[in-house]
């Protein structure tokens, strides 16, 4: 009788190999556990005892405590474990330190690292499921869940809906992700940038490119706008900031010509005036904060799909 | 193979006589919720909602519950109950709260439920209304109202059809499919 609702997929590393129906899925259980964080007492018993690890080799506000907040409000208890603070500053490799977390009985890893392949790397000695929380330049699954969840609550339903990615897609697994996420779901993807950030073939994934922001904006249902991530622009792939900024940054001006239901998200964290206005990252069309909320509802979901099970009858 | 236990005017009688002994037993309808479970029971709390408002002629408040997170039985794998939303928008504090289900079994529903409702406030009592008590409880638990007690072997499934979902009002007894 109880209708049931599953995952294809035992990690979640990738969006690359996650159905429509998964993604719909998912989508589906964040909005019903959205009601939980709104209540007084934020919290259900349903994962009492077990034990989520976040394994944080890279620096995270948001991805870290959105995960460290989902299970906690599913009553799981959560151990977080930072790159710096762990035996890795000893020299410990990273599938040592897999295999002796492994060893404690975890039921689930969420994992980031500065290096594409490590979640998946580390799935393969251990026994409980991996979510990625982000690899390297490789993809960072949830968030593009989050964006989903995020833009299908604004618009309504996502098939058919014109998405324009702007800035560094060449570094970004965010962008990654949010392709092949989007195009699964019948969205169709524009990249803009400059040159040197757009990587060599990537239309080879189905998407359009630009290089003029206002012309890649001026359809578009939703703008999502990238960090330009400063940790890695050592290499000559802009000449500067400032240049950037006055060709790739999101303004007033440029919306003025676009879609008047626009809609405007970033993944975080936000430099103010560089990929975006001030005035445009505060004004109405942006739904920054919404997708933060939405980040804790998507990855409960993702504890509640991943852990657990049930045969019984609802009489 | 199944048999019918209540029709549609079985049902709309029951629904009416347990709407009277609600109000009879608080003396009304002030401070009283009415909590369905999801999904049939959110069906029948409206119904009794209705029942009461034309009753009393006031707006007595309703809810919905969805009790999966609170399940004891979430193991390890990887099929999941579709979860649903709960909605409850108002405080429970000092409130009559009579939960709604359509079938009283093991009373394990009903215990989530309970665990449930206490995170959303400290209510002044909580009752249970349900459409067919079927007996075999595993659980100190018994019902304020009841529509009609069916006595069943505990293989057999009882199933509430409602028009709402259903497209039809009935309650039926089947063997159990394998």
């Amino acid at each position: 009788m109880t209708q049931t609702a599953s995952l294809s997929k035992r990690n979640i590393i990738s969006m690359n190999g996650l159905k429509a129906e998964d993604i719909k899925v998912i989508l589906d259980t964040a909005v019903s556990l959205k009601e939980i964080s709104t209540r007084t007492i934020k919290k259900v018993p349903t994962l009492r005892g077990r034990t989520i690890i976040n394994l944080f080799f890279e620096p995270s506000t948001r991805t870290r405590t959105s995960f460290e907040i989902a299970g906690k409000r599913l009553s799981a208890d959560v151990i977080n474990i930072s790159g710096t603070g762990s035996s890795t500053a000893k020299g410990e490799s990273l599938i040592d330190t897999a295999r002796n977390l492994n060893a404690m009985n975890p039921d689930i890893l969420v994992v980031r690292h500065n290096c594409s392949g490590a979640p998946a790397l580390i799935s393969q000695f251990v026994d409980c499921p991996v979510i990625n929380a982000g690899d390297g330049t490789h993809e960072h699954p949830s968030q593009s869940l989050l964006d989903l969840l995020t833009i299908r609550e604004h618009k309504g339903s996502l098939e058919g809906l014109k998405v324009t990615i702007v800035g560094d897609i060449a570094h970004s697994r965010v962008a990654r992700s949010n392709i092949l996420a989007m195009q699964t779901m019948g969205m169709k993807v524009k990249v803009v940038g400059p040159p040197t950030l757009i990587p060599v073939e990537i239309e080879r994934l189905g998407v359009e490119v630009c290089y003029d922001l206002g012309q890649g904006i001026n359809d578009a249902d939703v703008i999502m706008i990238l960090r330009i991530q400063l940790e890695r622009q050592n290499q000559g792939l802009l000449s500067s900031l400032r240049e950037y900024s006055n060709y790739f940054c999101l303004t007033e001006k440029h919306l003025s010509k676009a879609k008047k239901d626009t809609l405007i998200i970033h993944p975080g964290p936000v430099n103010r005036g560089i990929e975006i206005a001030l005035d445009v990252m505060e004004g109405p069309r942006s739904v920054i904060l919404d997708q933060v909320t939405n980040g804790v509802a998507i990855r409960m979901a993702l504890f509640y799909l991943l852990l657990g099970e049930s045969d019984a009858d609802t009489n | 193979m199944s048999t019918t236990l209540l029709n549609e005017n079985d049902i709309a009688r029951a629904i009416s006589r347990i709407s009277h002994e609600i109000l009879e037993r608080n003396q009304g309808a002030e401070d009283i919720a009415l909590i369905g479970i999801r999904t049939r029971g959110v069906t029948l709390s409206s119904r009794l909602q209705d029942k009461i408002n034309a009753i009393e002629n006031t707006q007595v408040e309703t809810g919905a519950l969805d009790i999966t997170l609170y399940r004891d039985d979430l193991g390890a794998g990887l099929q999941k109950p579709e979860l649903k939303k709960t909605e409850i928008t108002f405080g429970l504090e000092g409130k009559h709260v009579i939960l709604c289900d359509d079938v009283l079994f093991t009373g394990r529903t009903i215990r989530a439920a309970i665990d449930a409702l206490m995170d959303f406030g400290r209510p002044a009592s909580v009752q249970l209304a349900v459409l067919v008590d079927r007996g075999h409880r595993e659980l100190p638990i018994r019902p304020d109202y009841v529509g009609k007690n069916i006595p069943t072997p505990k293989t057999k499934r009882v199933q509430v059809h409602l028009k709402e979902i259903d497209g039809e009002d009935k309650v039926i007894i089947q063997e159990p499919v394998k």
